[in-house]
């Protein structure tokens, strides 16, 4: 079955410089797993291919159930002096959520 | 026990949070955050112009509120509202106090201005090219952490004004100055820093920035209350809001805010210890209440990061609407006509469809068409002149472009710059200046 992460988990979208970094917490501690599985830092890159230019990371965090991306070149050159109209980048926690996963 | 608060999560935050806090909140400290990478940038410049200025624009404001309630109620103020200009600031605190018949005692912190001891010809941390090589500097300030804030706490002084401090070492300096801690207890270090990169975005841990209806509910968001941490000797705390205000704390908000900004969750770098946020325990111990511990690190580094502010040149915004019938079309077609018109002057040029795919660079499979849509332009020039013209342009679209364009708008502003590096913590001097008033 075919589920937006959306349905499963919740994000908050950060910025340092050009990089992005988002979280994925999902709403029942139970489907960590579920994520650790499904959201490869492909997939997020790949997911995201229009705003990531650079590496996808992902850091684990089992103690809060908790993922971490890091996506480096994905903010048209960071806040300071990025042209788009969210030049933090922070509503991209959506654009996350958007990601479709087989569970 | 020692409850801090804090009061706001950048310069621009709602003012009566931080008032409602320090009324009813019985803190020891309140911490005011508000200090954006850029506005010390801007504010060094205002201090160019003016050396009693260059410090926060909304300092008188939050004073006058708060003044009297930290008095009254004997509650410490440390806030980064000094910007560019901490003593200034001092002054104006001051000043202000005189004139509402209070005594005050305000302690200063510079030394964080490195502007002239930094080589412009080392390499930024961004890019592999010379600071020298991105325009002119404006500015360079190193982060101070909460050792640089303790002379302070020592004076006795009831405000602590600084310039760049990092966020949580506003919070962990209460806290080592409070229970004695000494700087090397690695983990006591890890375990401040934790809950003040808990507490420093205030409203983003009490449901601030978290609602999405149907899925996330914050009750009344109107009257949010910001957070404060009751810290024991050990660094265990449990951090909640007052009874009566907005918002809610719990496991959710806190794991979005514990992961904030964190570019690397294993190793959280500030000027007092790296945290590894692996070891971070979160528990909920009743309504509205979230206890954080457990949290460990290694050593802090021996350099200190340097933010440095340059002149980035203007950036020019145009923007109109189109609606009804046809009006995705109808907008392209004006994006089209533009971007003939300016492609070969501007070597940075973007056009947005805003209600379509502006903030996302793509809609991914949401096709529908949209009943309106904003034509949004932007670029990037070397001049203000240059960047007015992507405004001239759009607004010609009335009489030149598409039929039914509305609304248009333009806009030019100067671009910061911000790059970073790093600098020997033996060049960087804290100090610490006095000024007080008897009434």
């Amino acid at each position: 079955m075919k589920k937006k992460l959306y349905e499963l988990a919740h994000c908050r979208a950060g910025d340092k410089g050009n990089t992005l970094i988002l979280s994925l917490i999902p709403y029942k501690e139970q489907d960590y797993d579920v994520l650790c599985e499904n959201v490869t830092p492909e997939a997020v890159k790949n997911h995201l291919k229009e705003i990531i230019k650079g590496d996808v990371i992902r850091y684990e965090l089992p103690n809060i159930s908790a993922l971490q991306f890091v996506c480096y070149n994905a903010l048209l050159g960071g806040v300071t002096t990025s042209l788009n109209i969210d030049t933090h980048g922070k509503s991209l926690s959506y654009a996350l959520l958007e990601l479709e996963i087989e569970i | 026990m020692l409850r801090i608060g804090s009061g706001a999560g950048f310069s621009g935050d709602r003012l009566e949070p931080a008032v409602i806090l320090a009324e009813r909140g019985k803190l020891d400290y309140l911490v005011l955050e508000c200090l954006a990478e850029r506005t010390i940038a801007s504010a060094q410049k205002r201090k160019r112009q003016n050396p009693s200025h260059g410090y926060d624009a909304l300092l008188d404001k939050r004073m006058e509120l708060l003044l009297p309630v930290i008095k009254k109620n004997r509650v410490r103020l440390i806030t980064n509202m000094g910007a560019a200009n901490p003593i200034a600031a001092a002054e104006r605190i001051v000043q202000i106090a005189q004139r509402q018949g209070i005594s005050i005692k305000v302690a200063a912190v510079t030394g964080d201005d490195v502007l002239e001891h930094i080589n412009l010809e080392e390499h930024s941390l961004e890019m592999d090219k010379p600071l020298s090589s991105y325009g002119e500097i404006i500015s360079a300030n190193a982060y101070l952490g909460a050792d640089a804030l303790l002379p302070a706490l020592e004076s006795g002084a009831e405000i602590i004004v600084t310039g760049r401090v990092a966020d949580p070492s506003m919070f962990l300096a209460p806290m080592v100055y409070h229970y004695g801690w000494s700087l090397d207890d690695i983990d006591r270090m890890a375990q401040g820093t934790v809950i003040g990169h808990l507490l420093e975005c205030a409203g983003q841990i009490t449901g601030g920035y978290f609602a999405d209806p149907g899925k996330k509910e914050v009750p009344h968001m109107a009257q949010l209350g910001f957070p404060f941490a009751d810290v024991d000797s050990d660094g265990k705390a449990v951090i909640s809001k007052l009874e009566g205000t907005g918002g809610l704390i719990n496991l959710a908000t806190a794991k979005e805010q514990l992961l904030y900004e964190v570019t690397d969750p294993t190793g959280y770098i500030t000027p007092d210890v790296v945290v590894d946020f692996r070891s971070v325990r979160l528990r909920e111990v009743g309504h509205n209440k979230v206890e954080v511990s457990n949290s460990s690190g290694r050593k802090k580094p021996s350099t200190l990061k340097v933010s440095i502010g340059y002149h980035a040149g203007f950036v020019g915004e145009g923007e109109i609407s189109y609606a009804g019938p046809n009006a995705l079309k109808r907008a392209k077609l004006a994006g089209e006509i533009i971007y003939e018109r300016l492609k070969d002057h501007f070597t940075e040029l973007r056009i947005d469809y805003i209600g379509s795919s502006s903030v996302h660079r793509t809609s991914f499979h949401h096709y529908s068409e949209p009943y309106e849509i904003r034509l949004r332009v932007a670029g990037k020039a070397s001049t203000k002149e240059q960047a007015e013209q992507i405004g001239l342009e759009v607004e010609a679209l009335y009489t030149n472009g598409p039929a039914g364009g509305g609304g248009a708008r333009k806009y030019v502003n100067e671009v910061i710059g911000i790059i970073s590096s790093l600098i020997p913590r033996e060049k960087v001097k804290p100090h610490v200046t006095i000024r007080e008033c008897r009434v």
